[in-house]
């Protein structure tokens, strides 16, 4: 192993030991604080789960560039990576999930997955497949119009990339050169449709006819999509435009908790998949380097073991809504 | 004080916010350089420049999708959809997303923008250039909906929109935009959104009416009057959602006689939740059962001249039912 070329990745990349250790802790709490909503689930404690396994690389990876709370991002329903990176906590996660009154995307309003805080610019989500991308170039239209820095990262699967919302987005964005940096991150399926059902040619490719810098990544890679994201974001901060970044991931779980995966695919598909998992790739990665040894990852896994069970008890204790909570707030006062 | 038309009216207060405000920006086809296809944003870029007065791709959900991430980023964006009928494409944007920010989001996300659509048959129009679109969107909690006819309260209710925290579908009849010309004040004003106004007192019958058709009820209101002896109150909602219920309610209960004339489709429509408020609150005054005169159930205003006049409600029909319902 040439441990020197190895190394030369990262800091190739700008990244110091710690920034590696940064990310690594967020792609493993998402993973924890997602098993754990499975285990909820299953106890009956909360009614839908959908899942992020699989695909925290391409959510650390990505979400590492933005500043929370100046950039503004409009994650979908699998972003558990990128919400818990900006500020969102397990336990907000676990209240989400359980639908409590205190929970900060919609009070118990929304299914899991629907995220939302004014506070980290995370701007409300909701279900239909593809809304957020006109939304997207809109609110990086208004850093232009300012002359901000500001960029906007808005996500989806590649079934987003089917329906209109996704074109007429893409298109504006490539006329007056938005700060925006679409991620796609294609996970193979939507929820049995696979990708060769889904996508004709390349997504990547397809952003070369809006004239911007279209790139398809290993999104098990996180270094990968970290290097792709970077550009993307300098490379909007600097006037220049949208970029669009294509991750080429694996959903791990079914669809979500309702959902039966084993009606549209192979077991061994999946195991076969579960051996690139993007977290133990990255520990591979960390030990040839000499950053995380054994005892190191016991010690981030303890540590968010502690935090993910505090979490859970904390949300199960907190209380639901009111019955009356259903009734607004419909309109804003003035 | 000025005389202004309701598009200058309209103009006017697009101007006067953006002056006012740095956020308020307009965006939609043709609205900037050729000032829209009505001419309602004329001199706007001009004075303004393309990056606050902004002609769009020809994508409406892009251009409400737009306007929503606007103003999740401090802007107070009108959009304009050229024809109410091409509205459909913006219909997930503006029910979906805009109107549920604030629900959804636990009072995190307000979404403050405009969406000004013209609307409402007019010769030559045909299918796709004439519909009365407001029904769709008038059962969507979070979001209002204002229909205003005449140029002052127009710019009034524009600049209300404008500065509501809340999503406003601003709808504008094509055929009233250079119908007549009023009295509209130099001075910043509003007029408030959820209020209806009374345009004409009358203690016989009640008729409730918007856009186009309401010119109409009221010329025919000052004819029944002189050679009828029929005082008809006349009522216009200006806010078709949420509707000002106390002063359609008060009207129904002072003349006991009570039809609503509008120039959409009768079944599902505005009318007939109008309908229904003044059936269940005024029933112990009404002297007669609630009437309602509007289009015929075909998709829309047909093209030719002899079948776009029959479709809309015209100065005989409305004057024999406000007559019937004098005399029932």
């Amino acid at each position: 192993m040439d441990v020197k070329g190895v190394q030369a990745r990262h800091e190739g990349l700008g990244l110091t030991g710690e920034d590696l250790l940064k990310m690594h802790y967020y792609m493993l709490l998402a993973r924890r604080v997602d098993e754990r909503s499975w285990t909820l689930n299953r106890q009956g404690k909360a009614p839908f789960v959908i899942s992020c396994q699989g695909q925290e690389a391409a959510q650390v990876g990505t979400v590492y560039n933005v500043r929370p709370g100046y950039d503004y991002l409009y994650p979908y329903y699998r972003d558990l990576g990128m919400t818990l990176f900006v500020g969102q906590s397990p336990r907000d996660q676990f209240l989400s999930i359980m639908g409590k009154r205190e929970e900060p995307n919609s009070g118990g309003r929304q299914m899991p997955g629907h995220f939302s805080s004014r506070r980290l610019n995370i701007v409300t989500a909701s279900a239909p497949v593809g809304v957020q991308y006109p939304q997207a170039t809109g609110t990086a239209l208004a850093f232009k119009v300012r002359g901000e820095d500001g960029v906007v990262l808005v996500c989806g699967g590649e079934a987003s990339t089917s329906g209109g919302d996704w074109h007429e987005a893409m298109n504006f964005a490539g006329i007056h050169h938005l700060p925006v940096v679409f991620l796609v991150q294609n996970n193979a399926y939507a929820i049995s449709v696979p990708e060769k059902a889904q996508v004709a040619g390349s997504i990547a490719c397809r952003a070369a006819g809006y004239g911007f810098p279209g790139v398809e990544v290993d999104g098990m890679d996180v270094l990968a999509v970290y290097g792709a994201a970077k550009e993307a974001f300098e490379r909007a901060r600097r006037g220049e435009g949208p970029t669009l970044i294509e991750a080429k991931t694996y959903r791990i779980t079914a669809h979500s908790s309702d959902d039966d995966d084993r009606r549209y695919r192979e077991r061994e598909e999946i195991e076969a998949w579960r051996r690139k998992d993007p977290i133990l790739r990255f520990e591979r990665y960390l030990e040839e380097i000499g950053v995380l040894d054994d005892e190191g990852r016991e010690e981030a896994e303890d540590r968010i073991r502690a935090e993910v069970a505090e979490a859970s008890r904390s949300a199960e204790e907190a209380p639901p809504p009111e019955p009356e909570d259903a009734l607004g707030p419909v309109y804003a006062g003035r | 004080m000025a005389t202004k038309s309701l598009l200058q009216a309209i103009g006017e207060g697009l101007a006067e916010e953006m002056r006012a405000d740095d956020t308020v920006m307009v965006l939609g086809e043709d609205v900037g350089r050729a000032g829209g296809v009505f001419r309602v944003t004329q001199g706007l870029q001009d004075e303004f420049g393309g990056g606050r007065v902004m002609d769009t791709p020809l994508a409406e959900s892009l251009i409400v999708g737009a306007a929503i991430g606007l103003s999740a980023n401090g802007m107070r964006p009108v959009a304009e959809i050229q024809f109410g009928d091409f509205i459909t494409p913006a219909f997930d944007q503006i029910v979906n997303e805009a109107a549920r920010f604030y629900y959804r989001s636990n009072g995190a996300w307000n979404c403050p923008i405009t969406i000004r659509v013209p609307y409402g048959a007019v010769h030559g129009g045909g299918l796709y250039h004439s519909q009365s679109i407001e029904a769709w969107f008038c059962n969507t909690p979070g979001l209002k909906v204002v229909a205003p006819t005449y140029p002052a309260d127009a710019k009034g209710m524009l600049k209300s929109a404008i500065r509501d925290p809340n999503p406003v579908l601003f709808l504008e009849h094509k055929r009233t935009y250079r119908l007549l010309k009023e009295d509209v004040p130099d001075e910043d004003y509003e007029v408030p959104i959820g209020a209806a106004r009374v345009h004409r007192e009358g203690g016989d019958i009640t008729v409730v009416s918007y856009g186009f058709m309401l010119h109409t009820v009221l010329e025919i209101a000052g004819r029944i009057s002189k050679e009828h002896g029929v005082e008809a109150e006349v009522v216009e909602p200006r806010t078709l959602y949420p509707l000002d219920r106390e002063t359609i309610l008060g009207s129904a209960k002072k003349t006991g006689k009570f039809l609503v004339v509008v120039e959409a489709n009768l079944t599902g429509s505005v009318s007939g939740e109008i309908a229904a408020v003044v059936a269940r609150e005024a029933f112990e005054w009404l002297d007669a059962p609630v009437m309602r005169l509007g289009a015929p159930d075909v998709p829309a205003a047909p093209f030719a001249k002899p079948m776009m006049d029959s479709f809309v409600p015209d100065a005989a029909k409305i004057e024999g039912a406000m007559l019937e319902l004098a005399r029932y």
